[in-house]
């Protein structure tokens, strides 16, 4: 027991590139004029792109873990890892133009936001449930950081204030959880616990259940389900809307990774239980979601109240419990981060010195001024709202089927209905584009460098092209669960 | 030579290229715009001709058959194929969306590129889900259809025009939401989404009945039927005059295709079970909504309620047939039944069509759809006055037009059902005269009401060729059905054993 062998390391290669680099944009970053940001903008691209190709480079074959059992780098983390670095390449760049017109272009900002990255890294390729919590923490005290990062900005500030005070009441949840499962069992990691819930869930099912109801309620705050969402509507619209466009995209990626280990490949004995609690949790957040964005006229609240309801359809893909319900929630995540990048991008785009832009009423005329913006924000809006062919439809169809497969038809019935009122919102947002005419001394001006153009374009295509050729993903998705 | 080529395909995605093409032109170039789409409209309606003419009536089985794998995953495939329900509502698609081109010639102004190409992509979709087999292809298609539509009405729409299309987009979408259900359940009791082995599939009476709703929301919204039927008046009067064309002469018919293609061969039991409804439903279209068109002073908002009652002759024919068999009318009335409404949805395409351009035309000049402003117009515009009352005398159901065919067949047949059935259907012929005739003894006919219809000027080329390509139409399927009865006979004859064997 006492000897000390040399763990793996090839498996966590991409996260020691990933810190190496993060240590070099630090530094380098401390001898940047304000003219030359732009290098670390570019080195953190460059992590981004580095961490990526380390992640395809030693993708094994099937899967291989590392320091006793505690990181593990199957199909799913790979898939997931790759998702996350080129949405957060995306958040990097379209963020760039809004940094620099609200004066916070701060090498900061990359910084925080590459260990962010490096926490969702880690959430995902966690298999021991301190790893996990260790994930989470990194993420969410780099997310608390940057929420707060423009000091003048008091709503900023109360948003970050808000989100640090709740997210850390969850994270002590989520650890009281752990810590119970942790005296029944006597491990921590994730292949063995699996084995002891098997074992003693005779002996101990009330205590099971107890810890269970605090780890699912942990995970609730942490992916904003509905009655755990309140701080979500008020950090998005606090938050620079650059960090919003972070907090929006990819850590639901990471807070899917995390489900999917702590629920299934963990407490995978405990099914029935926690199906039945994400089903609550699911109908709630569908219904209360949907509603409520209606009465929203922040655009960034109203997406933050229909991420609720997106939410509720990946729990729906979870709690079905099958290899299939699970393939369809992940391909639910990626594309739903994919296509809010899309809606933030082009919010981001609309900012302009000294006034945020944020309300739907902004948008008055864009197809006048912006015919091509205007079509990309409705491509995103149409795929959040499910119509074909978009790529949301197709991730509605493949969760709604999972569910119609365990029988649970009302469920499904339920989800469609409420998302039909979702589309109401949706539409409104594409109604002030096309159809009201533009105020004549309101006229939306977008300055955009050529890149962010290629890349919004490339990213708002991506939702029609997934949409028509949904395969490849779905391929990946499947074969992360066979 | 069209052997080996893709030709449904081809059908379906030149006019999507030629969307996206002249979007790529722009705004700016209105005049390339225009043409480039109607040189798209006129290559996809001539490519729709081999589809006739190299169209095999000997057979009742699927043709042109395309199938590739598409989404292995749910065993989605790019499956299409066409039979002769689904043929003649393609050569509508595409005869129409060419008129409705050159309609929209010099009237609209504002943004041509945008108008022009949501009118080809709308086209393609349309054609789409037509000729789909498989359940998801067609159900992309027919909510894809839904997007083109609403920014038609939304942008170039009228007054009232965003109430009128978020309430289109949001009725149709409950509608279909929850036939994709059925659609999944479906698929997860067959293990394929392929409409055909959906026909084949074996389902409980309650499982039928559930099914048969949830397809019954949606393609009840889409034809529509009373009481789903509210949006389509405020949707029309909004809607350009283009928009309201295709809305009426194709849209609408998803409806009755819906019912045709999926509630009976897939429910029949349940269909046979609750034809009362569908009965009740349409009759009450017929009579009371011909009442309704009766007290409309827009001529628009008028149209619109007779197509719901020219609509409910549809899905009369469809669904009375139950009856028929029931009774001893044996398959000769069934299959009249059932013919006469697929005559109906194409006659109607022509009229509907033709009416509202004729609306539109009006409209252009005196920018007014109410009948009040109107009056006299045939002392100024002696030319169009001959249209129009050419076409209200087929929305009538006068003998000779296309108009009087299907609904003709359909009252023949509910005869052998029931009297009161076939009795109450027929007050069509004295609703329907009322209405319309009395619409055109106000606009065209009497003195000329003021100084405005005193400005009139009659029709110029162009309006004359889209209005004379219709009346063409119009008398030639008036006064021949047969070239479109014979190729949907062995379809309809095969459907029509289909649904006389129980699933259950």
């Amino acid at each position: 027991m006492a000897e000390f062998t040399q763990p793996n390391l090839l498996p966590v290669l991409p996260e020691i590139v990933m810190l190496a680099m993060i240590c070099l944009v630090l530094i380098v970053d401390l001898f940047l004029s304000q003219e030359k940001r732009w290098i670390s903008l570019l080195l953190s691209v460059l992590t981004l792109v580095l961490t990526a190709v380390a992640v395809i480079a030693v993708a094994p074959v099937d899967s291989v873990s590392t320091f006793g059992g505690s990181f593990i780098l199957d199909q799913l983390a790979v898939t997931l890892k790759i998702a996350v670095c080129v949405v957060v390449i995306l958040v990097f760049i379209y963020s760039r133009d809004y940094l620099v017109d609200h004066e916070i272009y701060k090498g900061e900002y990359y910084v925080l936001g590459l260990c962010a990255t490096l926490g969702m890294m880690i959430m995902i390729s966690a298999h021991s449930l301190l790893l996990i919590y260790l994930g989470l923490e990194l993420l969410s005290l780099s997310l608390y950081a940057m929420i707060a990062f423009n000091r003048n900005s008091k709503s900023a500030s109360e948003s970050a204030m808000k989100y640090f005070v709740l997210g850390a009441m969850a994270s002590g949840i989520l650890l009281y959880g752990i810590s119970i499962f942790y005296g029944i069992t006597g491990t921590l990691n994730i292949n063995q616990l699996a084995e002891v819930v098997s074992l003693r869930i005779e002996q101990y099912p009330v205590p099971m259940a107890f810890a269970l109801t605090f780890i699912v309620v942990g995970l609730a705050f942490k992916l904003g389900a509905v009655p755990f969402h309140m701080w979500l509507p008020d950090v998005y619209q606090g938050a620079p809307t650059s960090v919003t466009l972070l907090i929006g995209t990819a850590p639901k990626i990471a807070g899917f990774a995390m489900a999917i280990r702590l629920l299934v490949d963990g407490l995978g004995d405990l099914q029935v239980d926690w199906s039945q609690m994400l089903m609550a949790l699911s109908v709630l957040s569908l219904a209360i979601g949907n509603v409520i964005a209606i009465a929203q006229t922040n655009f960034k609240r109203m997406l933050a109240y229909s991420t609720i309801s997106h939410v509720g359809f990946i729990l729906l893909g979870i709690l079905s419990g099958t290899a299939n319900g699970y393939a369809s929630a992940m391909f639910y995540t990626i594309t739903y981060a994919i296509t809010s990048s899309v809606a933030f991008g082009v919010l981001l785009l609309l900012n302009r010195k000294g006034s945020e832009a944020e309300n739907i009423a902004d948008l008055t005329g864009l197809n006048d001024s912006h015919p091509w913006h205007a079509a990309m924000l409705a491509i995103a809006m149409f795929s959040m709202a499910g119509v074909p062919p978009t790529v949301g439809f197709y991730a509605k169809l493949s969760v709604l089927q999972s569910v119609v497969q365990i029988e649970l038809v009302w469920l499904a019935v339920f989800a469609v209905l409420f998302s039909v009122i979702g589309l109401f919102y949706y539409l409104r947002v594409i109604k002030v584009m096309y159809f009201d005419k533009p105020i004549p001394d309101q006229i939306i001006t977008i300055k955009q460098a050529l890149d962010v153009k290629i890349l919004l374009s490339a990213n708002g295509l991506t939702l029609l092209g997934l949409g028509i050729f949904p395969s490849a993903l779905m391929g990946y998705c499947i074969l992360a669960f066979s | 030579m069209y052997a080996d080529w893709p030709l449904l395909s081809l059908v379906i995605w030149t006019p999507i290229v030629g969307g996206v093409l002249v979007l790529l032109v722009g705004d700016r170039k209105p005049a390339a715009a225009r043409k480039i789409a109607l040189l798209f409209s006129i290559i996809t309606f001539l490519l729709t001709l081999p589809l006739y003419s190299q169209f095999n009536i000997d057979t009742h089985l699927m043709q042109f058959v395309e199938r590739h794998d598409w989404i292995p995953a749910f065993k989605i495939e790019y499956f299409i194929g066409i039979d002769g329900i689904s043929m003649p509502l393609i050569l509508l698609t595409s005869f129409t969306t060419v008129v409705v081109i050159i309609s929209a010639w010099e009237i609209i102004q504002y943004r041509v590129a945008q108008y022009m190409a949501a009118f080809l992509i709308m086209e393609g979709f349309m054609i789409g889900t037509f000729s789909s087999l498989n359940a998801i292809l067609f159900y992309i298609f027919f909510e894809s259809m839904l997007i083109p539509m609403f920014l038609v009405i939304g942008i170039w729409g009228g007054e009232n025009r965003i109430y009128a299309t978020v309430k289109f987009f949001l009725y149709t979408f409950i509608g279909s939401v929850l036939m994709l259900v059925a659609l999944i359940y479906m698929y997860h009791k067959s293990g394929s989404f392929s409409i055909l082995d959906f026909h084949l599939l074996p389902l409980s009476l309650t499982e039928q009945i559930l099914i048969f709703l949830a397809f019954l929301v949606a393609f009840a919204v889409k034809v529509p039927m009373w009481p789903v039927h509210t949006w389509l008046p405020d949707a029309h009067v909004e809607a350009p005059t283009g928009g309201s064309v295709i809305l009426a002469a194709i849209m609408l018919k998803m409806g009755g295709y819906g019912f045709i293609r999926f509630s009976l061969p897939i429910t029949p039991d349940a269909s046979a079970e609750l034809d009362w409804l569908i009965i009740f439903m349409s009759l009450t279209a017929v009579v009371y909504i011909g009442f309704v068109a009766l007290v409309q002073r827009d001529m628009k908002k008028l149209i619109a309620y007779s197509s719901i009652a020219h609509m409910g002759f549809v899905t009369l024919g469809f669904f009375i047939v139950f009856r028929i068999m029931a009774g001893d009318g044996g398959s000769q009335g069934s299959v009249l039944a059932l013919e006469g409404g697929m005559v109906q949805m194409i006659s109607h395409g022509f009229i509907s069509g033709a009416m509202f351009l004729c609306v539109g035309v009006l409209y252009d000049r005196m920018h007014s759809r109410q009948i009040a402003d109107y009056g006299g117009v045939v002392n100024t515009m002696p030319v169009f006055a001959a249209f129009m009352v050419f076409f209200a005398m087929a929305n009538a159901g006068l003998p000779g037009t296309s108009g009087f065919v299907g609904e003709f067949m359909v009252i023949l047949a509910s005869f052998k059902a029931s009297f009161w059935i076939a009795f109450l259907a027929a007050t069509t012929l004295i609703l329907g005269a009322a209405y319309t005739l009395w619409m055109i003894k106000r606009v065209i006919f009497g003195e000329v009401a003021n100084d405005n219809v005193k400005a009139l000027t009659d029709i110029n080329k162009r309006e004359f060729l889209f209005l004379s390509i219709l009346a063409i139409a119009v008398l030639v399927l008036g006064l021949w059905p047969d070239p479109l009865v014979r190729v949907m006979h062995p379809t309809i004859e095969n459907l029509l054993n289909h649904i006389t064997i129980s699933k259950i």
